[in-house]
């Protein structure tokens, strides 16, 4: 039973190309069984998320995936009980959908309320996080050769929340690891490595500090490593990597890690191809479910003037496209962004251009048109 | 106003109690007894070349050689070092390594050291170096990391088997004094800014904790600007703009990530030199506390580090002419002669090095060994 749930994927694997030699390819346990596709499409009341709405009709059409898109409101209420919670047509749409994008959430300051995010995870729980990082031509960045992929624990570690008084003025936090979720995680690194014919394997620990943690993380690495002798499995410590990533980034592959190192260097990373408006991110969860995601902020000062770079939405769309088996699709819409920004023609603000987002975006969209 | 008046009051007679009574290091005879500890790796012999510059240029200081066997479960070794520490006052050190598949009671020796001798400031001074090409120029950022506590207070169980938990100490007390002594040194250095950096979105009441400290000092330093950010667009901002950064001061664990990926930044672990300051103690080392071993006895090793941090040392015991010509000494080799070892992409060996530094120095210095 524990196999099942851990590891839905197992039964119906679908190995990508061999030529797609891609980072944002994940592994696709869908076949493309019917025409049309059903995945759903979160946003906030956010208007930046609006234009993204557009951007995405717009390309969806013109690039004819066999997609629908289902959108849902995912701002959190509160239920009958009192807790707060996901409204409940965004979750049986769901799980029923299986496939997810959102675009960027902002948590309320008011005191009470949950983050949205946290929210999210708890609900479907998604276990891993996923961030490909490679250097987009064209935009550019001290560093010009970077391809690696973090994975980080997402539900325990560091971030259980579970923090208390002692006495007046000392406080005690509570880091969580344990063993089902580190295998878990684990287990998910290395099939994403097989399938994405990545070499090695690297977990990041502070095992010489945090000996029964970490060693325990680590034990479980270990362990999945006997079972894909193929991929190469190393493990570095925490700051070993820190300063080995920003003196010379080509030396890492895939790295796997729990949750508080995994929040730290996944910033890191997209820091070095040019920060979150460029990067994208997925996350995996148990039976089936992912849910792709800009990890930007909402930038409220922007949102509604047609100034937004989706870039990073645009991209985990395709990680999501990839995911479900469409590679075709996926790789059209990846090389038309790329080529875009590499041409240097049409580009959003923070990109170094002028031109507005549905500029950028019908260009794009042009793009793949031409290539059809 | 009314309560920036009640928390300097509350905090000044900690400050009476912890700061003033600092007994003079160990001085007999004219000559200056400093305990070193050459710890694995390439320690012993970085360490050999810091007492043959000392022994060259005349320094008047005696080393007290206390060596620690790393592989030893009993805690004697380390508990002779404490005590020559007490004894002598300062202390210059190599790396222990920590084998990290012993057992838990086997508590890393380093973290042990700084605890007893409450060294709970660690500073490092990141400086870009003319002669040392690097992708981001003109970085000058000093970090003060909190050293005894936080993530590091190695206490750990396992509650139910296959789950472990890990507990993160924050004090009121320390994080107050950690902020104090970062907004001294940054008044000393004449400093602009001092930048807190947490995580308390997620760990609420430990960062927030430390984060509100913060801010009561810096309520008494009106002339020094405060500011925080999160640690993961911490990481971010240091690799894309790291100029923007002046003081940075934070607790355990985030002060590994950050000042491995400054040290990065500025040329790598070869190169910046650390301090760590108690109320009674001080010992000096290198900042991302390396044991080297894959470069150990190869002669590639790069000394600058361990001699800047012989130069700090010489500071600390008020030997400013002998700091300043070593200092200035190795930073003509590092710049002008661009004499380079591997890890700086140069082809020089250590020993080249230390006898370039040690030609300099008696062109310049006032009074040198006749060298056999």
């Amino acid at each position: 039973v524990d196999s099942q749930v851990t590891c839905p994927w197992r039964s119906n694997l679908v190995r990508p190309r061999k030529h797609i030699k891609n980072c944002y390819a994940t592994y696709s346990p869908f076949q493309a069984t019917s025409s049309v596709e059903i995945i759903m499409f979160l946003f906030n009341l956010q208007e930046l998320a609006g234009e993204m709405v557009l951007m995405f009709s717009l390309f969806s059409v013109s690039t004819k995936a066999p997609i629908q898109w289902e959108e849902r409101s995912v701002t959190a209420i509160k239920g009958p009980s009192g807790r707060w919670m996901i409204p409940p047509e965004a979750k049986e749409s769901m799980d029923k959908s299986k496939i997810g994008l959102k675009g960027p959430l902002k948590t309320p300051i008011a005191a009470g309320h949950p983050s949205m995010n946290l929210l999210l995870r708890k609900t479907f729980d998604l276990y891993a996080n996923v961030r490909p990082c490679a250097s987009i031509e064209g935009y550019k960045t001290p560093y010009d050769d970077v391809n690696l992929v973090t994975i980080r624990e997402n539900t325990e570690g560091e971030y259980s929340g579970i923090e208390h008084v002692i006495v007046n003025g000392v406080v005690q936090s509570i880091k969580l690891i344990t063993e089902k979720a580190s295998k878990r995680i684990a287990e998910y690194a290395f099939e994403y490595a097989r399938n994405n014919q990545r070499i090695s394997v690297t977990a990041v620990h502070k095992a010489n500090i945090m000996r029964m943690s970490d060693g325990l993380f680590l034990r479980k690495c270990r362990e999945v490593a006997e079972n894909y002798k193929d991929i190469k499995f190393t493990e570095m410590y925490l700051d070993t990597v820190c300063l080995n990533m920003v003196q010379d980034p080509t030396q890492f592959d895939v790295l796997v890690m729990p949750n508080l190192y995994g929040d730290i260097l996944s910033d890191l990373c997209a820091g070095l191809i040019g920060g979150l408006g460029v990067t994208p991110s997925g996350n995996i969860g148990a039976n089936g479910v992912a849910i792709f995601e800009s990890v930007h902020g909402t930038a409220p000062d922007i949102a509604g003037k047609d100034l937004a770079n989706p870039t990073a939405l645009l991209l985990s769309a395709v990680m999501m496209l990839r995911h479900m088996g469409l590679h075709g699709y996926a790789k059209k819409i990846e090389m038309a962004c790329f080529d875009t920004i590499r041409d240097k023609k049409v580009l959003t603000k923070d990109l170094g251009g002028n031109s507005k987002c549905s500029e950028f975006t019908n260009e794009i969209c042009r793009r793949v048109q031409d290539m059809d | 106003l009314q309560r920036s008046i009640e928390s300097l009051s509350y905090y000044n007679c900690i400050l009476r109690v912890f700061l003033y009574n600092v007994p003079p290091p160990a001085k007999y005879g004219g000559q200056h007894t400093v305990t070193l500890i050459p710890g694995d790796g390439i320690g012993p012999e970085l360490l050999n070349h810091v007492r043959e510059v000392f022994r060259f240029s005349c320094v008047p200081v005696d080393f007290e050689v206390v060596n620690v066997n790393s592989s030893r479960a009993d805690e004697d070794d380390i508990n002779n070092a404490i005590t020559a520490i007490r004894r002598n006052g300062v202390a210059l050190k190599g790396n222990i390594e920590t084998n990290h598949t012993m057992p838990p009671s086997f508590k890393s020796r380093n973290n042990l050291m700084r605890t007893s001798l409450d060294l709970y400031a660690n500073m490092m001074h990141c400086q870009s170096l003319p002669g040392v090409q690097t992708r981001h120029k003109n970085i000058d950022i000093i970090i003060i990391r909190e050293n005894t506590e936080g993530e590091y207070s190695s206490l750990e169980h396992e509650s139910v088997s296959g789950v472990v938990e890990s507990l993160k100490i924050i004090t009121r007390l320390n994080s107050l004094r950690i902020a104090d002594y970062a907004f001294r040194l940054a008044r000393e250095k004449g400093r602009r800014r001092v930048t807190a950096v947490h995580k308390a979105n997620i760990m609420k009441l430990g960062d927030g904790l430390f984060l509100q400290c913060c801010r009561e000092v810096a309520s008494g330093y009106p002339d020094i600007t405060f500011d925080s950010m999160i640690v993961d667009n911490t990481t971010m901002q240091l690799v894309c703009k790291p100029q923007q950064f002046d003081v940075m001061v934070m607790p355990n664990l985030y002060g590994n990530v950050v000042s491995n990926v400054c040290a990065g930044l500025v040329g790598g672990p070869g190169l910046v030199p650390g301090a760590n300051y108690g109320r009674d103690y001080a010992m000096f080392e290198t900042a991302t506390r390396n044991t080297g071993k894959s470069i150990a006895n190869k002669n590639i090793a790069n000394p600058t580090a361990m001699l800047l941090a012989s130069c700090l040392l010489l500071d600390h015991l008020k030997l400013h002419e002998y700091a300043t010509t070593i200092r200035n000494a190795i930073l003509t080799t590092m710049n002008e002669t661009r004499l380079h070892t591997p890890d700086i992409g140069g082809q020089g060996t250590t020993s080249e090095v230390v006898q370039s530094i040690m030609n300099i120095i008696q062109k310049t210095g006032p009074r040198t060994v006749a060298y056999y």
